[in-house]
């Protein structure tokens, strides 16, 4: 049982990480939100006084803004789509008995632990150069004509890189709630008959959901600021400028401060919707 | 009880599980081959497998050229060193939080999550400047601090579902026995928390390791790390596969090794026990 003297104590142990944590959330975030209403360029004179909601005005009408939305929303959507229809066909089959479990594990959860600039130029020059990656070389093999993927594709290109780098992530989880599943429950659908796919539809998949709901969350999350995948392959060129890449560029590259925080801020503020859904799941298991 | 299988599904299982697992798992193994051979072999068509001759030379290159030992070094103090002092800050936090919960105790963990969510091109700005400020632009401290920041909530909470699943009754046996606060922490609970301690430091070093934003944004020539060095051979320079390969090898290779062992440990980390 908790006394006064131990929760006293407990509340001291806490407060270093809270502290920290307090400080980098609003310290940060309220220097954006101050920039945001400022027209701010540090090599021009710096602070130029406020000006309301202009940079957010300018933000959202600039001809780059709807694209940049597209191109995430694409990037984001396909690589989820790719992960989580592979992550599930993966899942069942790792989840069979079979020779070797352990290494073939291995294997799978590999690309996770490499970094996204190698994962990123290795694929662009070794699988994807159209005169001596790999892929060209296979295309002539067949007698086709390589395939410059990243002028030509460049989206899919970085959509197959980060699929590759998050496969396993999404695998491993969906492999760990498949084993959590009955066997029991499924043995007795098939003795009663129940085909394959009935079995997947009605059993597997619905025992999933929650597992799948968490992989498509977190990722989001992960995937809304991709950033050294596509800083090393096309610099946001080519119609992968996502919005994290345009807010880069406004406030790196073209250091307007004003303009790039409030795209920040509607960064953050996207970021927290997909976060509100995933903590209600985080918060209901912390219960149980 | 297991499932009966025939061998011959086995064999069929068994035998696509390898052609997947190799398949995800080819492209690094074509990294590490081609990081053996000659820029001349390295680019070969039809390309070569095994039957070339295997070569060390791109790795002196690569060290020679872009001076790797630097680079690591910076690599190993970064995630090493935001790691410990993360680990140092979250364990009183969530020993707290799993053995003397309070009314606050759900919403303290749920939020301390939320700060991990924040996109950090959002706040990109706020901190480069803080950083200029303070002079630790191009610094290893500054990224130190920076990486333990971003960990912290993902630090906190793998710990704190280790510790959950310490039972309370040791501990109040420990107490009753007499142990002070310290003792019981000190002599207890750490014996008992070791094995979810070092799970919780070994992916945490992986992240910082893998962290890309930060590194790539805050560092120039001083306290690059690794994911910088290999940032800069995304131009390339006549032939230059073997030697980016070697690079990529020598990159990815100590933490592929730290992150075989942590696999299990990745669902409970990365999922904030969402899915068990």
């Amino acid at each position: 049982m908790a006394t006064q003297h131990s929760r006293a104590a407990a509340r001291l142990m806490m407060a270093p990480a809270v502290v920290l944590l307090l400080g980098w959330m609003l310290v940060p975030l309220i220097m954006t939100l101050t920039f945001s209403f400022k027209k701010y360029l540090p090599l021009k004179g710096g602070d130029l006084g406020w000006v309301g909601f202009e940079n957010y005005i300018r933000f959202f009408t600039a001809s780059a803004f709807w694209p940049s939305v597209l191109s995430t929303l694409i990037l984001v959507g396909g690589v989820l789509a790719i992960t989580v229809v592979l992550g599930v066909l993966l899942a069942l089959l790792l989840d069979q008995p079979f020779w070797g479990q352990g290494i073939v594990r291995i294997l799978v959860i590999a690309p996770f632990f490499v970094m996204p600039t190698v994962s990123a130029l290795v694929w662009k020059n070794m699988f994807m150069d159209p005169v001596n990656g790999l892929f060209a070389h296979l295309f002539k093999a067949f007698g086709a004509q390589p395939y410059d993927w990243l002028s030509q594709s460049p989206l899919l290109s970085i959509i197959v890189i980060v699929a590759w780098q998050w496969l396993p992530f999404a695998t491993l989880i969906l492999l760990t709630a498949i084993q959590s599943l009955d066997s029991e429950q499924l043995e007795a659908a098939e003795m009663d008959g129940a085909p394959v796919l009935a079995r997947f539809g009605y059993i597997v998949l619905p025992h999933l959901a929650r597992a799948i709901t968490v992989v498509i969350l977190i990722q989001t999350i992960f995937l809304l600021s991709i950033f050294a995948e596509i800083f090393v392959t096309t610099q946001g060129s080519f119609g992968t400028k996502t919005l994290t890449y345009l807010i880069y560029q406004r406030v790196l590259e073209s250091q307007n401060v004003g303009l790039g925080s409030a795209g920040g801020i509607f960064a953050v503020i996207l970021a927290n919707i997909v976060a509100i859904f995933l903590m209600r799941i985080v918060g209901k298991n912390l219960d149980a | 009880m297991a499932r009966r299988v025939s061998t011959r599904r086995k064999a069929i299982t068994t035998l696509a599980a390898w052609s997947v697992g190799f398949l995800i798992f080819f492209p690094i193994l074509w990294t590490v081959l081609t990081s053996f051979k000659t820029e001349a072999q390295a680019i070969a068509d039809p390309p070569l497998f095994l039957g070339f001759d295997w070569t060390l030379e791109n790795y002196a290159v690569v060290q020679e050229r872009s001076d790797y030992l630097r680079f690591l070094w910076n690599s190993v103090i970064i995630a090493g060193g935001s790691t410990l002092l993360g680990t140092m800050v979250a364990i009183p936090a969530a020993w707290a939080m799993a053995f003397v919960p309070g009314k606050k105790t759900k919403d303290i963990l749920l939020w301390m999550l939320s700060t991990k969510m924040l996109p950090a091109v959002g706040v990109l700005y706020p901190i480069y400047l803080i950083f200029i400020q303070l002079g630790l632009l191009d610094s290893r401290i500054g990224l130190v601090v920076v990486l333990m920041l971003c960990n912290l909530p993902i630090i906190v909470w793998m710990l704190y579902t280790y510790f959950k699943e310490i039972p309370g009754e040791i501990l109040e046996a420990a107490r009753m026995d007499g142990a002070t606060l310290r003792e019981e922490i000190l002599y207890v609970l750490t014996p008992m928390a070791v094995p979810g301690i070092a799970s919780t430091i070994l992916l945490n070093i992986i992240l910082a390791w893998n962290e890309a934003f930060w590194t790539l944004n805050l560092t120039a020539a001083k306290a690059a790390p690794l994911t910088a060095f290999i940032a800069s051979y995304s131009s390339p320079e006549g032939l230059f596969y073997a030697k980016l390969s070697a690079a990529s090898t020598l990159a990815i290779a100590p933490i592929l090794i730290l992150g075989w062992f942590s696999q299990k440990q990745l669902v409970r980390g990365l999922t904030f026990g969402a899915v068990k």
